[in-house]
């Protein structure tokens, strides 16, 4: 189980104590089971997260102005850990023909345009639907060091990427009442892919998933984002048929719905 | 429009193609005259269901609502499909092309046929009456695009996968199912991954995989255009006639 095996490496004892032991929290995952586990636990921890954060973002409601603010949420999310890294100078200048460092200057530059795109959406700042940004916590209680280590930038990165993609598609039905919000949307949407696609390239994988791969070099504890992608019948069309389940899969992107995004960006939100 | 030719009919001539897109263009640009003269040719159909795809005047006409836009994807996708598999199944890809861009454009012959091929499956099942309501297989003709040039190659790849997201994009809103709109969704998102991907190995140290040219520099959208808008450019490899008076 290396789900586990990621929850060892965290040493700090603050975030897997405040409502129980830890003893007392390994037993319940030996209670409710491995597959369990994988599927209520995105990125390994959301549930130790959930009790000792109070801060954490709830689903927003199914409807136009909630997927306006839960897209905001995530933009905000996306925005300050691209700022920060770029900030950090974690991101290699020269290597590669300074490709790394122009490509997340390209997307900082679109998740900044994305927050003030949607905070102007929902009316701008003074506005009853407008939602404050959260406090990040990109480490993770330390658990991450993205702005001091490349190869983990990177793949928090593609995460989140792939996850924003994932995220915006489950909002779409939200939208369906409101056809220029749904436009916009759409518009964010199909840039977070060519987002993920290129950052899946920079780590030396293809732009697209295939099956439910989180990809070489990914934690184990990214697979919540990845877990649901391997889905091979479309409206009972068999996508597996013409070139194997890999290819089939790879042609569909799945949604993700609130509450499976909610789990994984509460991770980094304290 | 007495004498329009049958829909199955391939015209691979250059002239021919040229004078369908004028006339295609007109049609599309005055699709709301057009609309709103039909009404008595209609009557003339038996009260034929102008949201339903199919042929009206002796041209396979896409129709409106949700059939129409998937017949609108499905035409897209055809082309799409036909495009990779000419480019995979030409004598010199594996001397022109690399290993990465081997993998990717084999990998992009595989997605669009399967986004083909699930259209038609779909449609098939949905369309009250697929043997006339279906899109049949369409021709295409590429004119002069050389097939063994890897600089040509790519940027039709560019055109016909940038041209592929903003018409998911400018389609979204015309759907009226949710469970088309989030199949439309799945499709896009993998578009765009595409785009991204052969944007870079056409430029690859570079901020174009989602460039300025197609990412607005204020708002952070990339493009979404209507049918009308569309259908012109991606009819310029399209022989098969058909039309779309009734999308926008």
């Amino acid at each position: 189980m290396n789900i586990l095996k990621f929850i060892e490496t965290f040493t700090d004892d603050n975030l897997m104590n405040s409502t129980g032991s830890r003893r007392d929290s390994f037993n319940q995952f030996g209670n409710i089971g491995k597959n369990l586990a994988y599927a209520a636990i995105p990125f390994g921890l959301s549930t130790f997260a959930n009790k000792v954060m109070a801060k954490d973002i709830t689903a927003t409601p199914a409807t136009p102005i909630g997927a306006l603010q839960f897209a905001l949420t995530l933009e905000y999310l996306e925005n300050e850990f691209y700022a920060m890294a770029l900030d950090s100078g974690v991101i290699p200048a020269s290597e590669n023909g300074g490709r790394d460092l122009k490509v997340f200057q390209q997307i900082a530059a679109h998740e900044s345009n994305h927050v003030k795109f949607l905070i102007a959406g929902l009316g701008g700042t003074m506005s009853a639907n407008f939602v404050a940004k959260p406090t990040f916590d990109f480490t993770v209680g330390g658990a991450f060091d993205p702005f001091h280590d490349y190869p983990t930038f990177l793949a928090l990165a593609q995460a989140f990427e792939d996850t924003g993609v994932r995220a915006y598609k489950g909002q779409a039905a939200n939208l369906i009442t409101t056809p220029d919000l749904l436009t916009a949307a759409l518009q964010i949407h199909s840039v977070e892919a060519r987002h993920a696609s290129e950052v899946r390239r920079l780590r030396g994988l293809k732009g697209w998933i295939s099956n439910s791969e989180r990809g070489a070099g990914m934690p184990a504890a990214t697979q919540a984002v990845y877990d649901g992608e391997g889905v091979t019948m479309q409206a009972g069309f068999n996508t597996a048929m013409a070139f194997g389940a890999a290819a089939g899969s790879e042609a569909y992107d799945e949604p993700l719905t609130t509450q499976q995004v909610v789990d994984i960006a509460n991770l980094f939100i304290v | 429009m007495k004498n329009e030719v049958k829909i199955q009919e391939v015209n691979p001539s250059l002239d021919s193609r040229r004078s369908f897109l004028k006339l295609s263009g007109l049609t599309l640009v005055s699709a709301g005259l057009v609309l709103a003269g039909c009404s008595d040719n209609d009557n003339e159909d038996n009260m034929q269901d102008n949201s339903l795809p199919g042929i009206k005047n002796g041209v396979f006409d896409l129709g409106s609502g949700d059939f129409g836009v998937l017949t609108y994807a499905y035409a897209l996708e055809q082309l799409e499909a036909d495009f990779y598999t000419k480019v995979v199944n030409s004598s010199s890809f594996n001397s022109v092309f690399n290993d990465t861009e081997k993998q990717v454009l084999t990998d992009l012959y595989h997605h669009e046929v399967v986004h083909r091929d699930f259209f038609k499956a779909a449609l098939t099942g949905a369309l009250p009456d697929p043997s006339s309501q279906l899109l049949p297989s369409l021709a295409f003709n590429y004119g002069s695009l050389n097939f063994n040039s890897r600089n040509e190659v790519l940027a039709t790849a560019k055109a016909l996968e940038d041209t592929g997201v903003a018409a998911y994009n400018g389609a979204g809103r015309l759907i009226k199912s949710a469970d088309y709109l989030l199949l439309a969704g799945k499709i896009v998102s993998v578009e765009a991954r595409h785009a991204s991907a052969i944007r870079s190995l056409i430029n690859p140290n570079s901020k174009d995989f989602a460039g300025d040219d197609i990412v607005n520099t204020s708002t952070g959208l990339d493009v979404a255009k209507d049918p009308s808008k569309i259908l012109p450019i991606a009819g310029g490899f399209i022989t098969t006639k058909f039309t779309a008076n009734y999308l926008p």
